[in-house]
């Protein structure tokens, strides 16, 4: 029987060949960061992040579209905590705040509801970013806002998804040899979403979750499953093949598939959604935000969201970039790579 | 922000539900899955995105089974 011991010291001592292994996920990154696993793998072992922090892959014209909207005279943009402080090409929703922009931070998008209800005069824009986990909320939100007739609540979206921008990471020449797939993204989409990249590319993507335990069996699985076109589900709590139908459907229902602008990588075909355009009365105006820009030019970003350097290699990193003085989205978002290898001191 | 929590439904009210998260209790949006009380399930922006699968721990030790079986 394979215990965590077993596992753990075969990552300790494995000394075959050299091994990348991607989590796309933001909250993946995080785990491994503050749970520490990276020190006890062998060297031959390298993790890198990939695009999975939605905040981080997203272009500064978005950004600069909410800064404008909150400054107009009737309308407040709501949005998660992440997205305040990321700065588009010259200001952040934070700036705009101090200069009199409207700009509220809610938990859910579901809250912005009754904040939109209680508040008839003014306008609300919700900054709807996110993954398959998240866009099932936004349809949600929307049946609401369609079903009681509320009509001073809008999105503006970048909505992201998965399967395009890792089949762009596996194009690029990267030396991934396999991938952590996401596994809230998964609870949505199921397991089996990702068998067509995983056979394209013939490498295994094994589904995880996000405990240490879950991770060290992730990294253990991967190895075996190396030049394997296989999907594994190693997070069956909450993951099926299939995923969740129910919200696949609501997804469905009011959003199509689209062209998407990934920060530091430009566009790609069908690696985002938009509103249908039945649907486009309830659009805050997310057309062509594609446009990027650096907040500083050395910042490497777009090579750390796709592993191609880790946050330590960027000569900014703990220099002039820190949490407090974020030089990149990275550094910014509470899922970026480079916040935590900053905040964890993780080295490798 | 892609965070997803697991917590205990502990009452259902229509698209509703009440949830504890060890003490700290929340309402979600139960639109996406069915849930009723006493179901663990996963919370993510205020919404459950699934219920708990207790089955599936079952086929977990298979899959170790068969990764031990590949070791070899
Ligand atoms: S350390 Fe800062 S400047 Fe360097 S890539 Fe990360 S966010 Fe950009």
């Amino acid at each position: 029987m394979i215990t965590l011991e077993t596992i753990k010291d075969y990552l300790k001592k494995y000394d075959g060949e050299e091994l990348t292994f991607m989590e796309v996920c933001g909250t993946h990154t995080a785990a491994i960061s503050q749970s520490g696993i990276t020190e006890i793998l062998s060297d031959k072992i390298r993790l890198v992040s990939g695009p999975g922090c939605p905040v981080c892959v997203t272009v500064a014209s978005y950004i600069d579209k909410l800064v404008s909207l909150s400054m107009e005279e009737n309308t407040c943009v709501a949005t998660f905590g992440d997205m305040l402080r990321v700065r588009g090409s010259e200001k952040s929703l934070n700036d705009a705040k101090a200069s009199g922009g409207k700009v509220i931070l809610v938990y859910s998008p579901m809250d912005v509801i009754d904040i939109a209800k209680k508040n008839t005069q003014l306008n609300y824009v919700f900054a709807a970013v996110g993954f398959e986990t998240t866009t099932p909320i936004y349809s949600l939100m929307l049946k609401q806002i369609i079903e009681e007739k509320i009509e001073n609540l809008k999105l503006l979206t970048a909505l992201k998804t998965m399967p395009k921008v890792i089949d762009w990471v596996c194009s690029v020449d990267s030396p991934i040899n396999g991938f952590i797939a996401p596994g809230h993204v998964s609870v949505i989409t199921g397991s089996d979403y990702f068998k067509e990249l995983a056979l394209k590319w013939n490498m295994p993507f094994v589904v995880s979750g996000f405990e240490a335990i879950d991770l060290l069996n992730a990294i253990y699985a991967l190895i075996n499953y190396k030049d394997k076109g296989e999907v594994l589900n190693l997070y069956p709590a909450y993951v099926t093949d299939k995923g969740n139908k129910a919200a696949q459907k609501q997804v469905e229902q009011y959003f199509t598939s689209c062209k998407s602008a990934w920060r530091g990588i430009g566009q790609i075909e069908d690696s985002g959604m938009q509103l249908k355009e039945e649907y486009l009365k309830y659009d805050a105006g997310s057309q062509n935000l594609i446009e990027d820009s650096k907040i500083n030019e050395g910042c490497c970003c777009d090579k750390v969201i796709i592993g191609t350097i880790n946050p330590t290699q960027c000569p900014l990193f703990k220099k002039v970039c820190s949490p407090e003085t974020p030089q990149g989205a990275c550094m910014v978002s509470t899922e970026g790579s480079c916040y935590h290898y900053y905040i964890s001191n993780r080295k490798r | 922000m892609c965070v997803a929590l697991p917590g205990k439904v502990i009452k259902t009210n229509g698209n509703l539900a009440t949830v504890d998260f060890n003490g700290n209790i929340i309402q979600a949006q139960a639109g996406l899955v069915e849930v009723n009380e006493g179901d663990f399930c996963l919370v993510h922006a205020g919404c459950i995105l699934q219920k708990l699968n207790q089955e599936e721990a079952v086929d977990m030790l298979e899959l170790f089974q068969e990764l031990e079986d590949l070791q070899r």
